[in-house]
């Protein structure tokens, strides 16, 4: 029995289909592929691709009934899984094929302790409980690299960061020991030096146990760092297969070669001293006081950003980098000012510090804000066009009804859209559609400073190049001046001209951009250049775990 | 590790992430593909669905009280000119009588002075209005449904009005009330009104209750602290003693009555619209508004409301039968609409009254129960139109 199968995993000719209403679409499209013991395929290819839908049905963890299989054929040794009842998958399941998921901060149920939540497993497929399960449990815990896994033990999710999060998950996908564990985009959620993190203990923990790994993403990088078999997939199909480094020296189909020159070149706005400063703040704080008792006193503050002091000049880009929770973000509301803040601002000349909401509106014209979410930072019941000309109504609300359209698709020409897509709602967009429509929102009203909070992070690899570009266009054509806000640096690599490094709300190294990516003066700033470039993990202690 | 509740949607169609929260209304004047799935859902219920158009059908029918239970004929021909008294009041003086007061149809007399003059009049169905004694009753009030009665009971009415029986006599189809109205015409306009100060009651404190729910959950902070412990308080005081209280002091009229409920009924749509609106203005799409300059008022308008909308369209019509719940419960104890009014209430408490006339009771109790069953099953079937799981699985 054990010898009659060659691969653990032998997915031939599978197609998925999914029934919406009276429609129905194929997601997946003839997809063939092997996974051999101990092996690393990746399955690659930007969002619908279909690369999700093919792990999960590995699993049957699809809506059945309205998705079904027209064809094809899953064997796991020598097993055929589509046809098995479901206590037969259930086996399966969780046993000898693990999953991961992509979002920590989901996959776990907050209202249990981690001990509880990894004993649960233990107890379902192995019936360990009391002190064997504990012991087990601490074993895993240190497994996956979580420092003092005793004390941990007790913990509930929400106490530990997103990094923790998913090492808990990998543990709990290793209870049992699987033979193949399906990684499902298992650190886009998590910031570039975190993901190396995991990353590198996926890598160890597969080789100590061998197991394969089926890796699902659409980052080329860490397919390159990871994988030795890569199937590349575009709109249902595998397009591209073989080893990897075949795959990344020589594509051969015109997709694979797109996706590997996909990645965002430098060339980032030059720096001009003579420049009218348009943006400056001096030792400017955003304090959140901790009240504590029954008189709500205020016993402390998260100091998210605590005395940071920086200029902006025209006609350049601004990046400002940093992990989660470095404060960032909150920076760029502060001088957009959408939260409150301590410390003078000043903007085109004016100080615009404690000024009203009301007072604000005219700077407003002249700042905008385009946001990380594409799919949370628009309306969705208004239609484009409305979206884009809101601001018009605000600002010139003098401007007649043929005048409004004509900037409205100015603006949405100017970003690469279509014109006449403008009376459709943004659920018919796709995530990088949605990103220029949000970027035609803030330049429609002809601003000179837009901040970017990280734009390109919930795209796909191709489209956050995309973007990157127009950007670019739009910098040059414009004269527009961008504060860049990201945590990935090979972004900001393409577009700053100056860097400020953040940590803990506190600025860590700034500089121009050239400089600090050649000669990083602190081990912070190096460990993130690290992280982005090369996936490699820093030294304990220099960057959140 | 529990996989069946982390994927439910497959990638290709994970557009909306938030669900309900992000899709279109409307555009304009077209219906949306949303309201037609939602149309289509509420059709699905067809339970709710024929509730709907009976409803519609009775309430639309009650609208035009006057030209089926009336004491006045809608249509009066005399010496060659038109009146339509159902509409206009005319002075007996109009039609040949002696007084300057207002024609009494039922009078035989004046029958008789349009009737010599070559005039006709077209009469209602019913002959009834809401508030005429039947001055010819065969027995005494609350008195039988016509077609129950014995010959011998019609006889002296009969006699006096020169007919040969029973089946010649204006019908009470559903008998009088212990003042000898008929019950029919009382119930058609008593549902009328009933739905009407319903409507009226709902539409009023929903839209009270929508602004302050929004004001609390939008701002936030103090203002949502103040506001909430008022609401509490509020709620704490025992609403139907104050009403007792109030409505024996001020006279109870129609506004009266509406003014008093609703200074308790406003509260109960508030918690729920403050709740999509703390919700809501976190969204990215109301942070980059405020970036845009877009005013507090507009983003509450424009942004957060509709979505607010959709819990409180699934709430409306539980909270339209609860309001005609409430004035029935008040007009059965007397405490509700001014006497004459044509009240459910009054008539199930009549029916208390007068247990041997059961005429009453049955067709009060029929009337309201399927009102309320009928508003109720509607209101089900909003609910599914309205509920995301149904709408988008």
């Amino acid at each position: 029995m054990e010898a009659s199968y060659q691969n653990l995993l032998e997915v031939a000719d599978l197609s998925v289909a999914f029934r919406q209403g009276s429609r129905e679409t194929l997601a997946v499209d003839r997809v063939s592929f092997e996974i051999k013991k101990g092996e690393t395929v990746a399955l690659v290819g930007e969002s619908g691709s279909g690369k999700s839908v093919t792990a999960l049905s590995v699993l049957k963890l699809l809506p059945y009934p309205s998705a079904r299989h027209p064809s094809g054929s899953i064997r796991f040794k020598g097993q055929e899984l589509l046809g098995l009842p479901e206590d037969k998958i259930r086996h399966v399941r969780g046993n000898d094929i693990t999953i991961i998921f992509q979002e920590p901060m989901t996959s776990l149920n907050p209202l249990h302790t981690i001990e509880k939540q990894i004993g649960e497993i233990l107890l379902l497929h192995q019936g360990l409980t009391g002190e064997a399960a504990r012991a087990r449990t601490l074993e895993l815990l240190t497994q996956v690299g979580i420092p003092e896994a005793e004390t941990r033990l007790a913990s509930y999710p929400h106490q530990l960061s997103g990094g923790q999060r998913q090492r808990v998950m990998i543990a709990m996908a290793l209870a049992n020991e699987p033979d193949l564990l399906i990684a499902d985009e298992p650190t886009t959620a998590l910031d570039v030096t975190v993901q190396a993190q995991i990353l590198s203990l996926l890598k160890e923990l597969q080789k100590r146990l061998g197991m394969a790994m089926l890796f699902i993403t659409h980052d080329l990088g860490i397919v390159r760092k990871l994988a030795d078999t890569v199937c590349v997939m575009k709109e249902g199909k595998i397009v591209e297969r073989g080893p990897v480094e075949q795959v990344f020296t020589a594509p051969e189909h015109p997709y694979t070669r797109a996706l590997l020159a996909a990645e965002p070149k430098p060339d980032p706005a030059p720096i001009n001293a003579d420049a009218p400063v348009v943006v400056e703040t001096k030792d400017l704080k955003v304090w959140f006081p901790i009240k504590r008792g029954v008189m709500r006193r205020v016993v402390g503050h998260i100091k998210a950003v605590d005395g940071v002091s920086i200029a902006v000049r025209q006609g350049e880009t601004l990046g400002i980098v940093g992990e989660s929770g470095s404060g960032k973000t909150t920076l760029g509301l502060a001088i957009l000012r959408l939260v409150s803040s301590n410390g003078p601002i000043v903007f085109l000349g004016s100080t615009i510090a404690g000024l009203t909401f009301r007072q604000m509106r005219p700077f407003r014209l002249h700042m905008q804000i385009v946001f990380q979410d594409p799919y949370g930072s628009l309306s969705p019941r208004m239609s484009v066009s409305d979206i884009i000309e809101e601001g018009l109504w605000v600002h010139h609300p003098k401007l007649t009804r043929a005048q409004r359209e004509e900037r409205v698709v100015q603006a949405l020409r100017d970003v690469g859209l279509d014109p006449d897509t403008r009376f459709r709602y943004p659920h018919e967009f796709s995530g990088g559609q949605r990103q220029r429509i949000a970027v035609a929102r803030a330049i429609v009203l002809e601003p000179t400073f837009v901040m970017l909070d990280e734009p390109t992070s919930a795209l796909d690899m191709l489209i956050q190049a995309q973007i990157v570009e127009l950007l670019r266009a739009l910098q040059k054509r414009r004269n527009l001046t961008y504060m860049f806000i990201s945590h990935d640096l090979r972004v900001v690599a393409a577009l700053a001209s100056r860097l400020v490094v953040m940590r803990h709300g506190k600025v860590v190294e700034e500089g121009a951009a050239a400089e600090l990516f050649a000669r990083p003066r602190s081990d912070y700033t190096r460990a993130l250049l690290a992280a982005a470039f090369n996936l490699e993990t820093a030294p304990v202690g220099v960057v959140a775990q | 590790m529990d996989d069946r509740t982390t994927i439910t949607v497959p990638e290709t169609t994970a557009q909306t992430p938030m669900g309900l929260g992000v899709l279109p209304e409307r555009h304009r004047l077209a219906i949306s593909p949303l309201n037609r799935r939602r149309w289509q859902s509420f059709k699905a219920n067809r339970r709710g669905y024929v509730a709907f158009w009976i409803f519609m059908v009775l309430f639309v029918i009650s609208l035009f009280a006057e030209f089926i239970a009336n004491d006045k004929p809608f249509y009066v021909s005399f010496e060659g000119k038109s009146y339509f008294p159902a509409v206009v009041t005319y002075p007996e003086t109009a039609f040949g009588g002696d007084f300057e007061t207002a024609a009494d149809y039922r009078d035989p007399y004046l029958q008789k002075l349009i009737a010599e003059k070559g005039g006709y009049m077209l009469w209602p169905p019913v002959r009834y209005s809401y508030n005429t004694h039947n001055l010819d009753l065969p027995t005494p009030a609350p008195s039988k449904p016509t077609w129950l009665l014995t010959e011998e009971q019609c006889k002296s009415v009969a006699e006096r009005k020169g007919v040969s029986g029973c089946s010649d006599l204006e019908y009470n189809w559903l008998g009088t009330d212990d003042q000898g109205r008929d019950v029919v015409a009382r119930l058609i306009y008593g549902f009328r009104l009933s739905v009407l100060f319903g409507l009226a009651l709902t539409i009023i404190s929903s839209v009270i209750g929508v602004a302050a729910g929004a004001v609390q959950g939008y701002f936030g902070g103090w203002t949502d602290l103040l506001f909430q412990r008022f609401i509490e308080i509020w709620t704490s005081i025992p609403s139907l003693y104050l009403l007792l209280i109030i409505s024996s002091v001020l006279v109870p009229g129609f506004f009266v009555l509406l003014g008093i409920l609703l200074l308790f009924s406003w509260v109960s749509l508030v918690g729920l619209v403050r709740a999509e609106f703390l919700r809501g203005r976190n969204f990215e799409y109301i942070q980059a508004a405020r970036a845009l300059g877009v005013s507090n008022r507009t983003i509450m308008f424009r942004h957060l409301l509709p979505n607010a909308m959709v819990a409180t369209m699934t709430f409306l019509p539980f909270i339209l039968s609860s309001s005609v719940m409430t004035l029935t419960a008040l007009d059965f104890l007397g405490f509700g609409l001014p006497p004459g009014s044509p009240s459910l209430g009054e008539m199930l408490s009549q029916a208390k009254a007068n247990i041997q006339a059961p005429w009453l009771g049955i067709s009060g109790f029929l009337t309201v129960a399927t009102m309320l069953s009928l508003l109720i099953f509607i209101g089900e079937a909003v609910r599914d139109a309205f509920d995301p799981r149904k709408t988008f699985g």
